[in-house]
């Protein structure tokens, strides 16, 4: 079997399996809401509701397509496009587990192994917000002008803080190579990087903050805060367009999970067992990231909605100083032989 | 090695053509039906008023500039983040740190002015 031919099978097996992913937090999201307000949730399309993302898809296709009066044709039509690609590629390099073997190849079980993977990753997820903003503005209208700001605000001013938690992960494991962390972080539990005192659960929560507002997830939802600004952005998408920029959030959501269980928990690792089999690890990886892709919505169910100046100040004034303050520590720790 | 880019060029015509069709597909599907007000933004409730093109406020402006000058920054932490292991290795990791930690109390101060500026004060 030629290498092209094991590249294009993992890239379909990788993509599909975060379209799934991306299709089944769409049904998670409304029926773990459901069960945290004691209702039932969406239980008539399949057995379970199970096929109500394949209902909402259909549905999408075929409603409506508004595009409103004055709204700039070119960039409306391509923001969703935008917004929906970054997150979807920077799946490409998630490490998810060790060497599977495919029609004779030894290969690893991601799409790309990179040396820079954490740069790639940091600069494609970074695109994401020109979707955003792009959507907001061209669609001439007041709530999603406004939406799109706040969300590209918060965006830019949570990365910081996002690269800066990522930092102490790559001083702890001397690389930028997402594979090469998570082999750093084989064996006891203790070598998962959120257990590198004092630094690694500083890092952790930092990251774990910062994904939330980098997701424009509750209680950072201000792109789309309903009381004030409607739908936010994308207020004035309709059918698929609409549906892309949901897909873009739930596949940000999703390459989120993967990224703190990658950096903090120790990826696929299972604790005292390096060597355990592909198939054990990628279950592994997947329940780490299943447990953080519910954390999403148990958040969103359990805190209020911040206020926006409560969300700049936070990020700018705790989390910005915190996060440069915990760099600067892990460099002193280390340079002090404390990390050997 | 540049062919380690490869499969991320496959990835990307997938989802490109994924994006793309589904934008493409549903304009060609999806019913249309025109109607009065059915174009105006919002679509519900009193009409706007005025344009949407409107004049942003400064605050946004600056919040952005602050993002360049502290994410580009931060990105020049990065190649001594990936090489502090092998400093410390080496028993250099003292000298480097001290020069790396001066970039980063260049950092703090550069926060620190913002700050008393009230760079940071949103509800001003």
């Amino acid at each position: 079997m030629p290498l092209p031919l094991v590249w294009l099978i993992k890239v379909v097996l990788i993509y599909g399996g975060l379209i799934t992913v991306a299709a089944a937090m769409s049904l998670a999201e409304r029926k773990v809401s459901a069960w945290i307000q004691w209702r039932v949730g969406p239980n008539r399309v399949g057995p379970w509701g199970l096929l109500q993302p394949v209902a909402d898809g259909v549905k999408f296709i075929f409603k409506e397509e508004l595009v409103p009066e004055g709204a700039n044709q070119t960039l409306f039509r391509l923001a969703p496009i935008l917004s929906a690609v970054p997150p979807m590629l920077a799946v490409a390099v998630i490490p998810f587990a060790g060497e599977v073997s495919i029609g004779g190849h030894v290969t690893t079980l991601s799409i790309a192994d990179l040396d820079i993977s954490t740069l790639y990753v940091v600069a494609i997820g970074g695109l994401g917000i020109y979707g955003v903003i792009l959507g907001g503005w061209s669609s001439n209208s007041k709530y999603s002008l406004l939406g799109g700001l706040r969300a590209s605000a918060q965006m830019v001013s949570y990365e910081l803080s996002l690269l800066l938690s990522i930092l102490v992960v790559v001083v702890l494991s001397g690389t930028l190579d997402l594979r090469q962390i998570v082999n750093d972080q084989a064996g006891p539990i203790f070598a998962w990087n959120i257990f590198a005192l004092p630094v690694g659960p500083i890092a952790f929560l930092l990251f774990v903050i910062a994904t939330f507002a980098e997701t424009n997830r509750h209680p950072f939802d201000f792109a789309e805060c309903e009381p004030e600004l409607v739908g936010g952005f994308h207020t004035e998408y309709s059918s698929m367009k609409f549906a892309l920029f949901f897909l873009g959030e739930y596949c940000a959501m999703t390459v989120m999970a993967c990224l703190t269980t990658v950096f903090f928990l120790g990826g696929g690792n299972i604790p005292w067992w390096p060597d355990a089999p592909w198939l054990l690890e990628l279950t592994c990886f997947l329940s780490k990231m299943g447990f953080f892709l519910f954390l999403f919505l148990w958040v969103r169910w359990t805190l209020p909605r911040f206020r926006f100046d409560q969300l700049m100040a936070l990020g700018w004034k705790v989390m910005l100083p915190i996060a440069i303050a915990n760099v600067f520590v892990t460099g002193a720790l280390l340079s002090l032989g404390w990390f050997a | 090695m540049l062919t380690d880019y490869a499969p991320i060029l496959i990835l990307l015509g997938l989802v490109l053509a994924f994006a793309g069709g589904n934008v493409v597909f549903s304009e060609l599907a999806s019913t249309r039906r025109r109607g009065i007000d059915k174009g105006s933004s919002y679509e519900c409730g009193m009409g706007s008023v005025g344009n949407a093109r409107l004049r942003l406020s400064i605050h946004f402006y600056l919040v952005a500039v602050l993002f360049i000058l502290f994410d580009v920054e931060s990105l020049l932490l990065i190649p001594w983040a990936s090489s502090a292991r092998g400093f410390a290795a080496a028993g250099v990791g003292h000298v480097v740190f001290a020069e790396i930690a001066g970039f980063v109390a260049v950092l703090g101060v550069g926060l620190a002015y913002v700050w008393r500026k009230g760079g940071l004060e949103w509800d001003r």
